[in-house]
Order: structure tokens, then sequence, then C-alpha cells
């Protein structure tokens, strides 16, 4: 099966502190690979490399079968539209409505007309479980489980091989929580079949990983089907687990 | 002392770099001649009234002084274009870059900004949208389009606030402040300023855009990269326009 992303040896600090010693990690198509780990583990920073958005002080990232990390922002481009990214904070932007949130990707590619846009939008908030009412309304307006929905129907709507969630579950009540980690679950069966979600909740990874990684003391201490990590030897990934990390 | 003058070598770096990054991103469509129209109107038309009350009173001010000083050596009726040449030539443009250019640019600021400490900006990467052609170079162009206007009005405002004062205060013939005006100012004296307010424009807004896009540390950050904007304007134009006047004596005198 086809790497669609691929950490080879991934080292990243920052002034001076390393956050990453050497990461490598492999996310075939068709799996969904959650990567856990505490608060400040380099999480987050591992998926902002994969999306290209910082550079690693040394190792490689393969976005695609592209080695991305001596790519210039413009060369980047054509490979960044072929996923999509959703942020901790949805990371709206704010002074546009929800419909033109969702529209934005669609209308930077200047292929569809206004009436498919609008069809296309009303079809992806749909599939993120949100009705036509909310079109006119601001990021502002909306609560933090609509704004996480908006921003996941902004990733899917130019319909994206692959998925890089951040922390998807982070600030939402457990009812919304659950609808979120549902709805990643079936974005898989027809959207989008690949994912790299990163969390720190044990429960996210339960509901939606093939396979699991945790991120530790920069080095990815495990990684594996989720079966496999629950019973790893390693007393540091078990304290984690248990929650009883300090 | 170490860390400051690594801060601003890092920052001259980064506004080296975002200016290439502008003029290689010029020629590359999409073009974003929309927004382009649309900064023109919230530069242009939004700071008219700023930059010709102060091109005015400017006018006015150096009108009464030069009167007061030029007569004691009976050259009165030069005010005139010795009020002319230094509008022209420095306080039109220079004076509209501070005023126009300081609104101007901590407006990017905070606007830029705002959008990097939210991940708005890494949201529209993420997007596959080239950020510096969507969100630096329609600023830059309308900048490069809007200040030399400005500069025009103001002018025109500074000339006949200078004119006015002289007839209200001094009583002079306006036919002859006009034509004595007329006789010693030449179109170089203009287009010098004109040609400066391009340069001003651009340099300011890349100054703005690029403090948006290296704000770091949530709304107190940004509070930071705001103020810092208009200080490092205010010093952009004033230091800049030593070079540029040197440079434009060079090649026109």
């Amino acid at each position: 099966m086809a790497a669609i992303v691929e950490l080879i040896d991934v080292r990243k600090a920052f002034d001076l502190t390393p956050v990453l010693r050497g990461v490598s990690l492999t996310i075939p198509k068709g799996e969904t690979h959650v990567v856990m780990g505490g608060s400040g583990s380099g999480k987050t920073v591992m998926l902002r490399l994969t999306a290209g958005l910082i550079q690693p002080d040394s190792g490689q990232i393969r976005l695609f079968g592209t080695a991305i990390e001596r790519l210039s922002e413009e060369e980047l481009l054509p490979l960044r539209r072929r996923l999509g990214y959703v942020f901790q904070g949805a990371a709206l932007f704010d002074s546009l409505s929800v419909f033109e949130n969702v529209a934005y990707p669609l209308r930077e590619r200047r292929g569809p007309s206004e009436e498919q846009i609008r069809a296309r939008v009303v079809r992806v908030l749909g599939l993120v479980g949100l009705t036509e009412g909310i079109l006119g309304l601001l990021p502002a307006e909306l609560s933090g489980g609509m704004r996480k929905r908006v921003g996941i129907a902004r990733a899917i709507v130019g319909e994206p091989e692959v998925l890089l969630f951040d922390e998807p579950t982070a600030g939402l009540d457990p009812t919304n929580s659950k609808l979120v980690v549902e709805l990643i679950g079936e974005l898989r069966r027809g959207v989008c079949d690949t994912a790299m979600v990163v969390t720190h909740d044990l429960d996210v990874a339960r509901a939606i990983a093939d396979r699991v990684s945790i991120l530790m003391n920069g080095h990815l201490a495990v990684s594996g089907p989720l079966t496999a990590v629950l019973e790893s030897a390693d007393p540091a990934v078990q304290a984690f687990l248990a929650g009883d990390l300090r | 002392m170490d860390a400051m003058l690594r801060q601003t070598a890092l920052w001259y770096g980064d506004l080296g770099l975002l200016t290439v990054r502008v003029a290689r991103n010029l020629a590359l469509p999409p073009a974003y001649l929309r927004l382009v129209v649309r900064e023109i109107e919230l530069m242009g038309v939004r700071s008219l009234g700023l930059a010709l009350t102060a091109a005015a009173f400017t006018g006015m001010v150096f009108a009464l002084q030069s009167a007061i000083n030029l007569a004691r050596f009976g050259a009165e009726n030069y005010v005139g274009p010795l009020v002319a040449m230094a509008i022209f030539r420095e306080l039109g443009p220079v004076l509209t870059a501070i005023l126009v250019g300081g609104k101007v640019a901590s407006g990017i600021t905070a606007e830029l900004g705002s959008m990097k400490v939210t991940e708005q900006i890494d949201a529209l990467r993420t997007l596959g949208v080239n950020y510096v052609k969507r969100l630096v170079v329609p600023r830059v162009l309308a900048a490069v389009i809007v200040f030399p206007l400005l500069t025009v009005l103001a002018n025109i405002l500074g000339v006949l606030g200078g004119m006015f004062t002289m007839f209200v205060e001094r009583g002079t013939d306006l036919y002859e402040y006009w034509n004595v005006t007329a006789y010693w100012v030449v179109p170089k004296d203009f287009l010098t300023g004109i040609g400066k307010s391009v340069f001003f424009g651009a340099i300011v807004t890349l100054i703005g855009c690029a403090n948006g896009l290296r704000t770091e540390g949530g709304t107190e950050g940004l509070g930071r990269a705001t103020t810092a904007t208009v200080v490092q304007v205010a010093m952009g134009v004033i230091v800049s326009d030593f070079f540029l006047t040197k440079l434009f004596l060079m090649i026109f005198w």
C-alpha cells in the first residue's frame, strides 16, 4: 500500500529545546493513525511538519511520495490542496460567514460556478450534521462544537486524500466530543479514508484508530494496533495510558 | 544586547525575504484585482481627510513662519516658491507617508497579526492558498498607487494653504504669489516627491505586513507588534527619505 505520509528520523527543536528527537512514522492509504501524547509532547509539531507548515531540522518528510522538507511555500501549495487540515481551534476566517468559510477553498480554485459551490457547501455541511440555516452566521456566533464541524466541512469540501486532525475533541463537552469522533469515523466511509489524528484522548483512539503511536520525550515510544499499544510492556506507556505519568 | 541585535537582524531578514517574495509573486496568478481595489478604497478614501488636513495646515504654518523670517531680509515675495518646494520635495510625501502610513500599516499589522495568532494564516496555507499573494501583494500594490495620489492632493492643499495664509495674514497679491511660485518651481521638484511616495507606500505596507506575519504571543504580542509598526514606519520613512533624496539628487539634479 502506497504511503500517503512518511516521516523518517525527523528532528525538530525550538530555541535549542528539542521537541522531536528522531521520529519515524508511515501512514499508508486507507489508514487512520492516531498519535497520542501528553501536553507539549510535540504532537501538533508532528502534524504541522506533515503539512509543511514548519520545516524539520533534519530528517525527511514525504507527502504523497514527494519529499517536502526542502520545498518552497509556492511549491508546497499543490500538495497542500490534496490534504485537509482541521485545527484545534478550527481557525475559521472570522470576518467571513460560515458559507464563505466552507466555500473558500472552492472559490480559490476558480473551477466550479457559484451554484455548484453553493450546492457542494450545503452537501458538505449536511455531512457534518449542520443545516443551511447557519450559512449566513459568522464564526463568533457559533458554539465550539459547531465551529469544529464547520472547520471539518472546510477541510473536506475540496475532497482531500488525507485528513489531518489536531486535537479534534479538545475543548468540547462529552456530547460534542462523541459527535465529532463519530463524524471522523463516518468520513472514512466515502469522503476520505486516510487520516492522521493527534490527540491526548484515549477514547478517540479506541473509536477510530487503525494504528496508534505514543509520542514521549521526542520519540514514538510505541506504535501499532491499539490492542498492541494497550499491552505495551513499557512502564512509561502504561503510566501515560493510566493517566499517572508525571 | 546580543538578543536585541539578533532580533534586529531577524527583523531585517524577515523584511528582506518578504520583499523578495512579494516581487516574485507579482507576476504569479491569480491577480486578486478585486482585493487591490478594496485596499485602494480602504487606504485612500479613508485616509483622505487625515492627509489633506495635515497638508493644508503644514502649508499654512510654513508660509507664516517663512513670511516673518524672510521679511527680515526683504525676501518675503519668495515665500511662495519656498513653501511649494518644501512641500513638493519633502513635507508632502514625508508627512503623508508618516501619517497615512502609520494608520494604514498599524491596521495591517493588527489584521494580519490577529490572523496569525488565531492560526487563520496557517489555515490559508493548508488550503493551498499563497498567503503572500493573497494578503501582502494586494496591499503593496494598492499602496504604491494610493500614496502618490494622496501626495499629489496633499501637495495641492499645502500650496493653497500657504497661499491662503499669505493672502489673509500678509495681504499678499495672489496673482503675484502664483507667478513667482510658478517661475521658480519646476516639474522636477514635484516629480521627485511623487517618486519618493511610491517607495514610501511600498516600505510602509511591507513593514506593516512583516510585523503582522511575525506576530507571536497572543494579544499581548499583537499589541507589541502594532506599536512597533507605528515607530518603525516613522523611522523607515525618515531614514529612507535621506537615501531617496540622495538618489534623486544624483539622478535628476
